[in-house]
């Protein structure tokens, strides 16, 4: 942590309120996000208890498993969510504008541009905390590769239609929360962290009650007694009242109210099973009825109040201006979108269980770019993140004290002038080091000369640069390329747009030490088969 | 001068004086006791648990009662897996054992099960130590249910009981954890692994103290079998893990405590922390052990709550994570942090000082950059 968020914090601590960690908001907010609030069986691998789902926060949809360990029950789960998100996602891929994209011609083997549809806007989804984010991956994965009757007639128990779709998309929007600055799936709690330093730890960071109480305290009351009651505060009966966000329940919930609603509900169901007539099995349908609404009303009183924190981080978050790069990245998550759109369109296969080396190995040749290209952008785009690289070392900010002109030597001399800048910063600048600085969103560079004077002194620092491109062709800099004498500058150590490293080679020129191409022309890797059904499993 | 102490005779009524009259000692498990070892600065910790108080009633009783407990749903799970696990005399486990561990040992097709019950946690010990060297002589298989170790902690004993030990045919041991936390396509969350390679190098070291007083030592093999349900099923998969590290890690924290008699010996006398006296005594007693609180004891000690809010009382900046307290030099309160960075406390030449007041600058100057931009999209 820089000891600017460790400054943050101390303060959010001496005032009671959390305290900006960020100017702008860094990701992309959707104008309609899908917020899912799931809860699971604790023990159970991903068994789901139930969920709040939905875009409209007056009208969330309750789903509820009554009896968990019922496979039936599970899938009709399963299929009702289906129902839910899918509609969601596929509205947004039937809007495209036309884009731009590089290929290689296969025939050349040039690269190309060809014109493709990209998807106008892409859905976005709302989970409470970050271990939410693993719920997803968990249903994408246990759902994507179950087989539908229609696709395997003799499937033992055969998952209800669109399921092993929607097991799809959970799966790329779980791969895709895992790339740095993308906004397709986000977790409220990383989100409210990113923006505000509170006068708690990181970990304590996790519990989303805790950290809207800090944020956002009731009238009258500091952050910290209202997280504190957040987070431990119980009523009469030993319940929490600010249940946990899931997707795991408190161990009380279970004990006291779940289980005991859960066997009552076994037992419901077991007297219908056994009632001999109709007039008996109207009544105890009656009981069973009751139970199931019993459950249902247990699950709606412990995701509800998170339904509500969900969207009151989301008020909070949008009062803050988006970020300039965010959109920039919101695009790359819209090409993401469409990608995988299209693969569905294609016919292709769900996502394998492990990806192969050469799929890795982009994966996270992915996320290292888009770890520097969020650093840089969330650093141009927010004065108090550039403090910190200002603090670090890796960026300085000052005003022009003087600007020469001076030419390069050859045949046509272009511009080369040496700008002076005093600056209270101390960049770690070596000899010819490259700073860039941003004109009209365009990165121009420069070059370090020297310092006037010593360098460290009292009025700071003189850093000599000198400017070499973005000048224009003339003999002359174009007008407003160089900066005046007075004008205030801000120059990073870091480049600003990420130019990935070498690319890898295509899957058929990866030689086979590095998972390339199998010795078989025609062999076609095995297609994932489905998890064997178990008597006793759980999903 | 007075003689010194023994353990056994001198510290153990003194501990049984500590947990208050009549209260049977809770017994150390595994789980505690690595979570004893990740932070060995804590000396409040290291009495109370060496004491075997129920630190849970404890902090109920001091008003910040813990936050652990267990579903029923998870317990029902976790046993009926390990009853599978174990069905048919332990032969899926032997099974899992000879196959990801000792794949060159014969099969085994048949193993021993010795009766590991007796009276009391001593007696248990002794017949698992029993146990384990006749089968460790008898050159087969062995499978011990439950076994009952014991591992001199700041020097007071803790029993531990390990899901099993397996004897393999050349005579080594290795200890099985069974979990039931999935592990999906060959992966389990790492968190929880972490977790259960460090509650199993304490067994490891337990079992290295029972093999080290035979006559001829068994080698307790460092890679541990982690057993967890495979996918979504039931069904029982394994992994070997190697817990070299957190074995030494463990060892090296374990050595570090400070004698449990020597932090008594430092209480004042009639100190007791039963849970049924009056909240200011035991606070009071309690306060006078010293704890090294950080956030991580959130998720490992029945205490922290109690213990966070006398860190935030006292504005320690450890209760904002141990990184903070170390990049902050000798500045440990917040009050401390914010009069430096703020110029009106400190020393301008310490670079950290020099570093808080840049960075406060910095802030600032962002902070209000901000605001005027806030301000002009206002008026604009």
């Amino acid at each position: 942590m820089s000891l600017i968020a460790t400054l943050s914090r101390l303060e959010a601590v001496r005032t009671g309120r959390a305290q900006p960690a960020a100017t702008v908001r860094h990701r992309h907010l959707s104008e309609r996000p899908l917020v899912l609030v799931p809860l699971i069986t604790a023990g159970e691998a991903g068994a789901p208890l139930g969920a709040l789902v939905g875009t409209d926060r007056d009208a969330p949809r309750l789903l509820v498993v009554p009896q968990p360990r019922d496979r039936d029950l599970r899938f009709t789960f399963l299929a009702e969510l289906a129902d839910l998100v899918l509609p969601y996602v596929d509205a947004y891929g039937d809007v495209v504008e036309a884009a731009e994209r590089s290929e290689t011609d296969p025939e050349t083997g040039k690269r190309v541009k060809v014109e493709v549809d990209l998807c106008a806007n892409a859905p976005q989804l709302i989970v409470p905390s970050r271990t939410g984010i693993d719920f997803v991956r968990l249903l994408g994965r246990a759902m994507r590769f179950r087989r539908t009757a229609e696709q395997d007639p003799e499937a033992p128990h055969p998952a209800p239609p669109r399921v092993p779709l929607l097991g799809r998309w959970l799966t790329h929007f779980g791969e895709r929360a895992r790339v740095p600055g993308s906004s397709l799936l986000l977790a409220l709690t990383d989100l409210l962290a990113r923006h505000w330093a509170t006068g708690q730890s990181s970990v304590e960071d996790q519990h989303l009650g805790a950290l809207l109480a800090w944020i956002d305290p009731p009238e009258g009351e500091s952050g910290d007694a209202a997280a504190r009651r957040a987070e431990l505060a119980r009523d009469g009966d030993g319940q929490l009242l600010c249940p946990p966000a899931g997707p795991a329940t408190d161990p009380a919930f279970d004990n006291k109210l779940l289980a005991p609603a859960i066997e009552r509900y076994d037992r419901a169901r077991a007297a219908l099973a056994a009632a001999e007539d109709g007039l008996e099995a109207d009544d105890r349908f009656g009981d069973l009825t009751a139970a199931e609404r019993e459950i249902r009303a247990l699950v709606e009183s412990r995701t509800r109040p998170t339904w509500d924190a969900v969207w009151r981080g989301l008020d909070l978050l949008r009062e803050l201006p988006e970020g300039a790069h965010a959109t920039d990245r919101w695009t790359r998550d819209r090409w993401s979108f469409t990608g995988h759109r299209d693969r569905i369109i294609a016919g292709e296969p769900p996502q394998p269980r492990r990806d192969d080396a050469v799929t890795a190995a982009n994966k996270l040749a992915t996320r290292e770019r888009e770890q520097a290209r969020l650093d840089a952008q969330e650093a141009l785009d927010d004065p108090l993140v550039m403090a910190g690289r200002r603090l670090a070392g890796e960026a300085f900010a000052g005003e022009v004290t003087e600007v020469v002109m001076a030419y390069s030597e050859g045949k046509r001399p272009s511009p080369r002038p040496l700008v002076t800048v005093r600056t209270d910063d101390r960049p770690h600048l070596g000899e010819r080091t490259k700073v860039y600085r941003s004109l009209g969103g365009k990165p121009q560079a420069a070059e370090f000369v020297g310092y006037d004077g010593p360098e460290g002194g009292d009025h700071g620092n003189l850093v000599v640069l000198r400017i070499v491109d973005k000048m224009g062709r003339g003999k002359e800099p174009e007008e407003g390329s160089v900066p005046q004498k007075g004008d205030p500058v801000c120059f990073t150590l870091f480049e600003h747009d990420q130019r990935g490293g070498a690319k890898l080679p295509d899957p058929e020129e990866t030689p086979w030490t590095h998972g390339g191409p199998p010795g078989e022309p025609d062999a076609v890797p095995l297609p994932e088969q489905p998890d064997p059904p178990t008597e006793e499993d759980t999903l | 001068m007075p003689p010194p102490r023994t353990p056994g005779t001198a510290l153990g009524p003194r501990l049984a004086e500590l947990r208050g009259p009549e209260v049977q000692p809770k017994a150390l498990d595994a789980r505690a006791l690595a979570a004893l070892a990740a932070n060995p600065g804590c000396r409040r910790r290291a009495l109370l648990d060496g004491a075997g108080v129920n630190k849970t009633a404890l902090a109920s009783a001091l008003g910040s009662p813990s936050a652990f407990g267990m579903s029923q749903f998870a317990f029902m799970r976790g046993n009926a897996f390990e009853a599978r696990v174990k069905a048919d005399g332990g032969a899926e486990l032997l099974r899992l054992v000879h196959e990801k561990l000792d794949p060159s040992a014969e099969p085994p097709t048949e193993a021993a099960t010795p009766d590991l019950a007796a009276i009391g946690p001593q007696g248990r010990a002794a017949r698992t130590a029993l146990a384990l060297r006749e089968a460790s002589a008898s050159g087969g298989w062995a499978l011990l249910d439950h076994p009952m170790l014991v591992l001199d902690v700041a020097g007071s004993p803790a029993f531990l009981e390990p899901d099993a030990v397996v004897v393999h045919p050349d005579g080594s041991w290795t200890v099985v954890e069974i979990k039931s936390f999935p592990m999906l396509d060959g992966a389990a969350d790492p968190a929880k692994v972490g977790a259960a390679a460090r509650q199993s190098a304490v067994y490891v070291l337990a079992l290295e103290e029972v093999a080290s007083r035979l006559e001829t030592p068994a080698e307790v093999r460092h890679r541990v079998l982690l057993v967890c349900p495979k996918d979504f099923t039931n069904l029982p998969t394994a992994a070997a893990v190697d817990v070299r590290k957190q074995r030494a890690v463990t060892r090296r924290q374990l050595a570090r405590l400070t004698r449990v008699e020597e932090i008594a010996d430092a209480l004042p006398e009639g100190t007791c922390f039963a849970p049924d006296l009056p909240r200011e005594q035991l606070t009071a007693a309690v306060e006078a052990l010293p704890a090294a609180y950080a956030p991580e004891c959130l998720a490992a000690c029945e205490l922290a709550f109690h213990c966070r809010g006398r860190s935030r009382e006292e504005g320690a900046v450890t209760s904002l994570g141990r990184s903070l307290r170390a990049e902050l030099g000798g500045l440990t309160t917040a009050e401390d942090v914010l009069a430096a960075a703020h110029g009106m406390a400190g020393d301008p030449e310490d670079p950290t000082v020099a570093a808080l007041r840049r960075a406060a600058d910095l802030r600032a100057e962002a902070l209000s950059a901000a605001a005027a931009r806030a301000e002009g999209a206002r008026c604009h």
